[in-house]
């Protein structure tokens, strides 16, 4: 036994030596943290500074005739086959009567998209009465247009290196400056599918293709999940099969997701033959992948129901089906949906597993139902980093801040729905 | 004398040692054994006191229950009459609690728990395989340690029982149970106004008064009390002591309590429990004032326990 002067000294001497380490230890948590979001920073606001330019689009305003005349084939008027990028490109050439010769012509047109000839049909298509007039329209101009108003393509590189001519960027001035060439909001990115053309490509297709996936996903993973965990938490027995079974579940959850892919591609497209590139099947893949996090989550959130209460039900003559749907349940569920909603946006940014069952195809159509071709939001994304042209590369990060904006909203609806429910006892 | 204590390392390790008469365990008395009270241990298989009573309710015969490989109870005895409040005392550990929770099989929710011997309730083998325990329970309610009041409002908390059992036809049925269970409990007064409120935001007395009244809703024809009090201040426990006196009237009342004071108070009759073994048992007074065996005066002298 130590004098107790001495303790004292022994004591008073080391708090140095503590405090030093705890300051280090602060220290090094300052650090940490500070690092990671510095890093967060970067991703953003690189994502932002690239993927903002797509959500606005160049277009050109051409005073069109639509003559009833250039409708007509074989005597009657025929929208499948009638000439409306002619329409489009006679609007274009009247503002510049000085441009002559073939090609000179050619690389007139070809500061217009495609996309303008399909506006001029759908337009007629809705409005039949618009036929023998003559109609202002802004029209999507090309997407090396697009990305010299952009300032992605230096003027000043010589023109034999840059995919636009110095004719074209003359033509591009004198529209602006008669105010036929304008910025607008690019509605096209989120009310088209995917399409070669980068100024009409848009995300509709794959955030479709998504929801459709997410709805079989949950619609399928949380009653099985919630059921499977209910079963093991309250009914089954505690022994060997038991615990094997848990073992199990937890290995599942690590497993990567590309396996659950072949899986599906083995089980549902091979053996099953649902159609390939299907939601459907994307579904239950993600199915596969979402369940064992469920579980585990909602087997967690049981778990905390306190005892007491289950036997508060139990001793009053409530029968075990009874105690957890009237007791254990309420008091789980914000657990259990804050596990679904975690595992409903894992699965919403999975690309992996779709791959192997063929999501990963260039699909123009939107999917209108759970068996249709269809692609998703982060294949959409791999699908648009690997194109060649220029302008993909800002769609790309356009979708990255959509894709994360849905992830935003769901994790952000999870942890409310937590709040909400806890505060309902 | 051989040293007691209520750890259960030292239980198991005695194990040997202990055997299942008590009177042999511990050969040094410091009372006499008459004649009466050896004939009476004779019948009822090593139980000091009067295990037997006028009108018995539930009968318990030679009852052993085992947690895996630990024997918490072993050959119990009693019977407890209808309309007597009967206090389980002993040390932690001794098997009262273990005992009690066997009387509405709330034992069964533990796996590893194993229940051998008969247990009747009003004649009926409680252990059959023709009843159900919910049945059981209903009819025999139960008060817990801490108080554990539903997650609900008061009003669903006390309205619980009878709308799982179906004992209300309507709304003002219900609306009636609600109103006898709470102001049998003594608790309609102070909670009158905020039935809506969630249980969980009374205090703790009122909390347990609550558990009462939801156990009374039911009308259960007996109710057993775990330590209703251990975590209550004197005057909350006052109060459901003196509800325990009215609801003696109409109900048998099975309490465990680790206050002496307490099993005084309230009850007809005490079980002393004893390293799983039911040592003696006998009217409440004669228990205090003039206990049979060695182990009940050493515990409610205070030298154990």
């Amino acid at each position: 036994m130590t004098d107790r002067r001495d303790t004292r000294k022994i004591v008073e001497a080391g708090l140095a030596r503590r405090r030093r380490k705890e300051l280090l230890f602060q220290g090094v948590g300052v650090v940490a943290t500070a690092v990671g979001i510095v890093f967060l920073l970067v991703f953003f606001a690189s994502l932002l500074a690239k993927g903002t330019s797509a959500f606005s689009q160049t277009f050109i305003q051409l005073d069109v005739e639509i003559a009833e005349a250039d409708l007509m084939l074989d005597g009657e008027i025929d929208l499948q086959y009638a000439d409306f990028d002619g329409m489009a490109r006679a609007a274009l050439r009247k503002q510049f009567p000085e441009v002559s010769g073939r090609n000179e012509r050619r690389e007139l047109y070809r500061l217009l998209s495609i996309g303008a000839g399909y506006q001029l049909r759908d337009l007629v298509a809705a409005q039949p009465d618009v036929i023998g007039t003559t109609q202002t329209l802004w029209v999507p101009a090309s997407a090396n247009v697009d990305m010299l108003i952009k300032g992605n393509i230096d003027p000043q590189t010589e023109e034999a290196l840059r995919p636009i001519s110095d004719l074209q960027i003359e033509w591009i001035a004198t529209l602006q400056d008669t105010g036929r060439l304008e910025k607008h909001f690019n509605r096209a990115l989120f009310t088209n599918g995917d399409s070669r053309e980068p100024e009409l490509a848009g995300i509709k297709g794959a955030v479709m293709g998504s929801f459709y996936m997410l709805v079989v996903t949950v619609l399928l993973s949380f009653p099985i999940g919630v059921a499977a965990a209910i079963y093991l938490e309250e009914f089954a027995p505690r022994n060997r099969w038991s615990d094997l079974i848990e073992v199990n579940i937890n290995n599942l959850a690590a497993v990567p997701s590309i396996v659950f892919g072949l899986l599906g591609l083995a089980v549902f497209i091979n053996y099953v033959a649902l159609p390939r590139s299907a939601p459907l099947v994307g579904g239950l893949v993600l199915t596969l992948m979402t369940l064992p996090v469920i579980i585990i989550a909602s087997r967690a959130a049981i778990k905390s129901v306190p005892p007491s209460i289950r036997e508060a039900a139990l001793g009053l003559g409530a029968s075990r089906m009874q105690v957890v749907f009237h007791h254990v349940m309420p008091l789980a569920l914000p657990g259990m949906l804050t596990g679904t909603i975690i595992g409903m946006s894992r699965a919403l940014g999975e690309s992996a597993p779709l791959l192997m069952i063929g999501m990963v195809a260039f699909i123009v159509d939107v999917p209108a139902g759970f068996t249709d071709p269809a692609t998703a939001l982060p294949i959409q994304i791999y699908l648009w980093a690997d194109s060649p042209e220029r302008a993909f590369a800002e769609r790309t990060s356009a979708a990255i801040i959509v894709l994360l904006g849905f992830l935003l909203i769901m994790n952000l609806s999870a942890v409310i729905l937590r709040k909400k429910m806890e505060r309902k006892w | 004398m051989t040293e007691v204590t209520t750890d259960d390392t030292q239980a198991e390790a005695t194990d040997d040692i202990v055997p299942v008469s008590p009177r042999d365990a511990l050969p040094q008395r410091s009372k006499p054994v008459g004649g009466a009270v050896e004939q009476l241990t004779e019948i009822n298989g090593g139980t000091v006191g009067e295990v037997r009573c006028e009108n018995p309710f539930i009968v318990t015969e030679g009852v052993d229950v085992y947690y895996g490989n630990n024997h918490a109870i072993r050959n119990v005895t009693l019977e407890i009459g209808t309309g007597e409040v009967i206090a389980l005392i002993g040390p932690s550990g001794c098997g009262k609690s273990t005992y009690l929770r066997c009387l509405n099989r709330m034992n069964d929710s533990i796996d590893s728990a194993r229940v051998t011997g008969k247990i009747t309730l009003d004649g009926q083998d409680i252990y059959s395989k023709d009843l159900d325990p919910v049945a059981l329970r209903a009819r025999v309610g139960m008060v817990f340690q801490k108080p554990n009041p539903f997650p609900k409002s008061i009003y669903d908390n006390v309205a619980y029982g009878p709308r799982i059992h179906g004992l209300a036809a309507d709304k003002a049925e219900l609306d009636e149970v609600v109103y006898t269970s709470l102001e049998r409990a003594g608790l309609w007064k102070e909670v009158k106004d905020r039935l809506e409120e969630p249980g969980t935001g009374l205090s703790g007395g009122q909390q347990q008064r609550l558990c009462i009244a939801r156990t009374i809703a039911v009308n259960p024809e007996v109710i057993l009390m775990d330590e209703p009090c251990s975590a209550l201040d004197p005057i909350a426990t006052a109060r459901i002591e003196d509800l325990i006196d009215e609801l003696s009237e109409d109900y048998a009342i099975v309490i465990v309590t680790h206050s002496m004071q307490q099993a005084a108070r309230v009850s007809r009759r005490v079980a002393y429990f004893h390293l799983g073994l039911l040592i003696e048992v006998d009217e409440t007074d004669k228990i205090f004032t003039n206990p049979q065996h060695k182990l009940t005066e050493d515990y409610i002298t205070g030298r154990i326990g």
